[in-house]
Parts: C-alpha cells; sequence; structure tokens
C-alpha cells in the first residue's frame, strides 16, 4: 500500500528531499502572482474600497488554520489507531505553523474590521470560534512540551487535538447557524462562488500558494524532528554504552 | 454497575474524610464573585445586568480548580493503575470519578449560586433558571474537564496547563448558560437554550469519559 510505504521514515526522507525544492519554488511563483494580481492589477471594491486587498491574505490564512487543523487531527487519529510514528511526527510539526496562520487570519482580521466595522474586534461566532482555535492550537502545543518523555507528549496531545475537531464545523457553519457580523460564505457554497473572477483569480492563487507553503515549511520541519529524533537516540545508546 | 457504585462510594468518601477539597471549590466561587463588585463599582443596575455571566464564569473556575485532583491522587500512590487492570470497564470507572467530582464540586456550586445571586442584585425571575441553566451545565463541565485532567496526568506545571487546555472547550457552555438566564430576566423563552445545553451534556457523557478513558490508559502505561 502506498501510504504504509511512504510511512517509513528513511524513504520518507528520501521523498521529501525531492518535494522541498520544488514547494519552495511553487509558493515563490503563485505567491509572487497572486500578490501581484491581488495588490496590484485586481480592482479595489466598489463599497470598500482598497482594504479589500487585505482579504487576499486573510481569507487564504483562515481557510489554512482550518486546513491544518483538520490534518493534524487525521494523523493524530492514524498515529493511535496505526501507531505510526511518522503521522504522529507531522501533527506535531504542523501545530506551530497552524497557529501561525489562525494568528494572521485574526490579525488581519482586526486591520480590517477597523476601517470596515469601526471596531478590531467584536465578538461574532466566527470571529469567537477562530480565537478558540488559535488556543487549541497553543494549548496542543503546550501538552506537547509538558511531559518529560516526548512520546507521552505527543500521544496525549492528539488526544486533545481529537477533541478540539468539534470546532472545526462550528468555525464553518458559524456563519450560517448565527446571524454574525462577519459575512457569510461567498466562494465554497451551493450555486458556485459569487465572487467576480478577477478578485477570484488571486484569491485561489493566494491559496495554493498558502498550501505549498504549508508543505515547504511541514517537510522542513518534518526532517528537522526525525533527525532530532535519531540524535536522541544515538546520544542514548552512547550513555547506555 | 456494581463496580461503579463502588468507585462513586469510595471518591464520596475520600472527598468526605479529606473535607476541604468541596468546600474549598465554594469558597472560591465565593470569593471570586464577591470582587466584582469591588472590581466594578456596587452600582446595583451594573451589577444586576453582569450577574448571570459572572456567576457562570466563576462557576466554571471553581469547577476547573479543583479538576486537578480528579485522578491526580490516583495516579500518584498507583490506585488508578489498578483500576485500569480491574475488570471494570475503565470507561466505567472513570464516569463513575466524574459523577463524582459532579456531586462533591458542581452540586455546591449550585446551591450557592442563588444566594450571590442576591449579592448580585440579580432580578428574581433570573433564579429558577439560573440553577436549571448550572444544574444543566456543571456535570458537562466535569465531564470535559476530566479529559483535560487526565490528559496532563504527569505532566511539568500540570494546573496551569489543564486551563489552557479546558476552558476553550467551556466556553459554549457558558454562552448558552449565560444567554438562558438573560432571556429569562430579559421576558424571552429559554427553551432553545436549555435544549442546547441538553445537547452538549447528552453528547459529553458517552464521548468524555471515552476520550479520558484512553488518556488515562497512554498515562499509566
Amino acid at each position: 500500500m502506498l501510504f504504509h510505504r511512504f510511512a517509513n521514515p528513511t524513504r520518507f526522507l528520501r521523498l521529501a528531499a525531492v518535494l522541498q525544492p520544488w514547494m519552495a519554488g511553487l509558493t515563490i511563483v503563485l505567491g509572487g502572482a497572486g500578490l501581484y494580481l491581488g495588490l496590484l492589477s485586481s480592482p479595489a471594491d466598489y463599497q470598500q474600497g482598497e482594504s479589500v486587498r487585505i482579504m487576499y491574505v486573510h481569507v487564504p490564512a483562515a481557510w489554512m488554520a482550518m486546513f491544518v487543523y483538520t490534518g493534524m487531527a487525521v494523523s493524530a487519529a492514524v498515529g493511535l489507531i496505526w501507531k505510526h510514528p511518522l503521522a504522529e511526527v507531522i501533527a506535531k510539526s504542523s501545530a506551530p505553523i497552524g497557529a501561525c496562520f489562525t494568528f494572521l487570519a485574526l490579525f488581519t482580521g482586526a486591520l480590517w474590521g477597523k476601517p470596515m466595522w469601526g471596531a478590531w474586534w467584536v465578538w461574532d461566532a466566527r470571529l469567537t470560534s477562530m480565537l478558540v482555535l488559535f488556543f487549541l492550537y497553543l494549548g496542543y502545543m503546550a501538552l506537547n512540551e509538558a511531559f518529560d518523555d516526548p512520546s507521552r507528549g505527543i500521544k496525549a496531545s492528539s488526544i486533545l487535538v481529537l477533541v478540539g475537531v468539534v470546532n472545526v464545523p462550528i468555525i464553518k457553519f458559524s456563519v450560517d447557524w448565527w446571524n454574525t457580523l462577519h459575512q457569510p460564505a461567498s466562494v465554497f457554497k451551493m450555486g458556485g462562488p459569487s465572487i467576480d473572477p478577477s478578485m477570484l483569480w488571486p484569491l485561489l492563487l493566494m491559496a495554493v500558494a498558502f498550501n505549498t507553503y504549508y508543505v515547504w515549511v511541514l517537510l522542513i520541519r518534518v526532517r528537522a524532528e526525525i533527525i532530532a529524533n535519531r540524535v536522541r537516540v544515538l546520544r542514548l545508546k552512547q550513555v547506555h554504552g | 454497575m456494581i463496580g461503579f457504585i463502588h468507585i462513586l462510594r469510595r471518591d464520596l468518601r475520600l472527598a468526605q474524610r479529606q473535607g476541604m477539597d468541596s468546600v474549598m471549590a465554594v469558597m472560591f466561587f465565593v470569593i471570586a464573585v464577591v470582587l466584582f463588585p469591588f472590581g466594578v463599582g456596587p452600582e446595583p443596575n451594573i451589577l444586576a445586568r453582569i450577574a448571570a455571566g459572572v456567576i457562570w464564569v466563576a462557576a466554571l473556575m471553581s469547577s476547573m480548580l479543583s479538576l486537578e485532583r480528579l485522578f491526580q491522587t490516583d495516579y500518584e500512590d498507583g490506585s488508578l493503575e489498578l483500576l485500569t487492570l480491574s475488570p471494570i470497564t475503565l470507561e466505567i470507572a472513570v464516569l463513575a470519578k466524574i459523577v463524582g467530582h459532579w456531586l462533591t464540586t458542581g452540586l455546591p456550586l449550585i446551591v450557592a449560586a442563588p444566594l450571590l445571586g442576591v449579592l448580585l442584585n440579580m432580578p428574581v425571575d433570573g433564579f429558577p433558571m439560573l440553577i436549571l441553566a448550572l444544574a444543566l451545565g456543571t456535570p458537562s463541565l466535569s465531564l470535559i474537564g476530566a479529559v483535560g485532567a487526565a490528559l496532563i496526568l504527569g505532566s511539568r506545571r500540570g494546573g496551569v496547563l489543564l486551563s489552557l487546555l479546558i476552558l476553550p472547550l467551556y466556553i459554549p457552555i457558558l454562552i448558552f448558560g449565560v444567554s438562558a438566564v438573560d432571556a429569562v430576566i430579559g421576558g424571552f423563552d429559554a427553551k432553545p437554550q436549555l435544549l442546547i445545553m441538553g445537547g452538549f451534556l447528552l453528547a459529553a457523557l458517552p464521548l468524555c469519559p471515552w476520550a479520558a478513558s484512553a488518556a488515562v490508559r497512554q498515562a499509566v502505561e
């Protein structure tokens, strides 16, 4: 099975070394094109003016925040059920990246909210559930670091990720369930996107660039983690003679 | 079932003999609420407006403070390990401990809440709903909290970590608990909020003991 084939850390390291420059290149090309289209060549919004351009960072960051958490939950489940060490490492390495995406979404949202809504922050359902997601990321990372034995930390935090996954659908549907100040979905919805192509294209380019960026950084972190594990094992061997 | 009752009775007896734990939780609850009139000023209208929220937040905190000891003492003296080895299903044993925690810390909060409502000048129409909402909400708090308490077993700086893990998950119960009381005081029907809180409780009842015992198992491994 392909999945098991690449679950082998050595084989994964070889694949990661090949993939990493590609991901870096894709991120730079797509991100550059997306930023150019978004910041310079796309039209300003008739209502929001130039500040609509914040959206080209805000929306992909928010998507990634949820995507990374979902990915972590899947890897944590795989790690708990089939005891794949690589899945646990992927979950652990994803957390800081996801936390940064969440923070970026909250921060750019605040920058956009001040001129548009007149407030940096409002307590509506979408914003609050994103804040909870940020705390879940922080809790995961804190629990991961809280044990002397790293494998204990990874197992405990895997359970925590799976408990926190209830929040992801709440974030997604918060704009439909509650009457929020945050606008409802305009890209992924029934009947196709209701956003103009001149704005949709840079948005999608940025979304793909954020994804490749995530994979790029994830590969670096996973490689570092695997190597750090090896160093730890070698040191232990040295100590035990 | 017999195992469930035995563990519950053991925990209750322990709580009774070691005494102070549940008294401390209630004392914290009262003192935390009493701080608010000093913080926001003794204006009766303001206090009445924020009473439900303050009582709920304090209830959340004091329920969380006592959680750390839910598994910790048993983990340290080794009885938790015996529990996992015993023929009783671990999920049932964990549920018994959670029920014990709620009886010793959640129930006293519900009793103390109306008194604090009086101190904060809360409208009298809200009292029955406050008690009802706390009665529906605090068991969920104990259930969710048990997962966190099991996860931090054997970690460094457990207490602070527990609050970071658990408080974000408490937020939905806080929101609906407060809005149920505020709805009744404002003259609306609080049935939707109560139904949602009942839903939380029904979902947490099977899922949380399951997750907590998974955490206990990997802690004693």
